[in-house]
């Protein structure tokens, strides 16, 4: 039924409107009172230095989005696969096949772990 | 009642793709993104497909964008720097290529006839559905999958430790 789903488009739109006319709200409220150093990028404390908008950032970040794609799309083939786990005459197979899906998944994990991509230096 | 939900996500997902292309702040474009795929999320389910929807929103929404955001702050994005890969001498190709792709799209488009479209006779593709044909049917594709994933995890890796070292 797809009236069914009525309700999440409900609660997603009442959450976006909420996230808006807070965002909203406060900007109309709260005084403005700007001069140049409240402006400016705070930075613990220090003089800003360049734009933040320049590519100063870590390729680390990226392999972590990178990893999180990955293990994004596995948890999503977790999903199907809990639905049908009660079923007995899939379950064995089913069971073993994840732990195979996720072993091999786990030996990227290791990998990754091992070349140091998880540290944060 | 259903047609109209369609319109409504069908225009608010053209208007925010449109945005996509138009806004000059990389970052706005990204969040209009987000707001494009919720729409295609919001007629998958139209078509009683839940799962892809979940899928569209789990992926495309969340892990997709994660990354384009991590892509915009980590590449140099002046105007600069970006004529560096995108010469104004060359605009006239793109210029060229433009049409010629309008053109192509046109022609799929217009020559497709829509008659096995829209929502399956069988209702609603339940999640259950797809995870018994995973399991059954689809189950060598399921483990070359975690595969592909692995080649993509060390690809990845390989690619960016050159930079980080």
């Amino acid at each position: 039924m797809l009236l069914n789903y009525l309700p999440v488009l409900l609660m997603s739109g009442f959450a976006a409107f909420m996230a808006g006319m807070i965002l909203y709200v406060s900007s109309i409220l709260s005084p403005h009172h700007p001069y140049r150093e409240k402006l400016t990028a705070w930075e613990c404390g220090m003089e800003p230095v360049g734009d933040a908008d320049t590519g100063h950032f870590r390729v680390h970040f990226f392999i972590i989005a990178i990893l999180f794609i990955l293990f994004d799309v596995e948890t999503l083939f977790l999903l199907p696969w809990a639905v049908v786990i009660a079923d007995k005459s899939i379950s064995l197979l089913a069971y073993i096949e994840m732990f195979i899906f996720i072993g091999v998944l786990a030996v990227g994990l290791v990998y990754a772990w091992a070349k140091g991509a998880l540290d944060w230096i | 009642m259903e047609r109209l939900f369609f319109l409504i996500f069908a225009s608010v997902a053209v208007v925010s793709a449109l945005c996509v292309v138009l806004f000059r702040n990389p970052v706005r474009s990204a969040l209009a993104l987000m707001l494009c795929l919720l729409q295609v999320a919001c007629v998958f389910v139209l078509l009683r497909s839940p799962f892809l929807a979940v899928v569209q929103v789990f992926v495309y929404v969340g892990a997709v964008m994660v990354l384009f955001l991590f892509v915009v702050m980590i590449l140099d994005i002046r105007q600069a720097e970006l004529e560096a890969f995108f010469p104004p001498r060359n605009r006239w190709l793109m210029y060229a290529i433009i049409p010629v792709i309008t053109f192509e799209f046109l022609l799929v488009i217009l020559g497709t006839s829509f008659e096995g479209f829209g929502p399956g006779a069988g209702g609603e593709t339940k999640v259950e559905v797809i995870g018994r044909a995973l399991f059954t049917e689809y189950l060598l594709p399921f483990e070359v999958v975690s595969v592909l994933l692995l080649v993509a995890m060390v690809g990845a890796i390989v690619m960016a430790k050159k930079r980080w070292d």
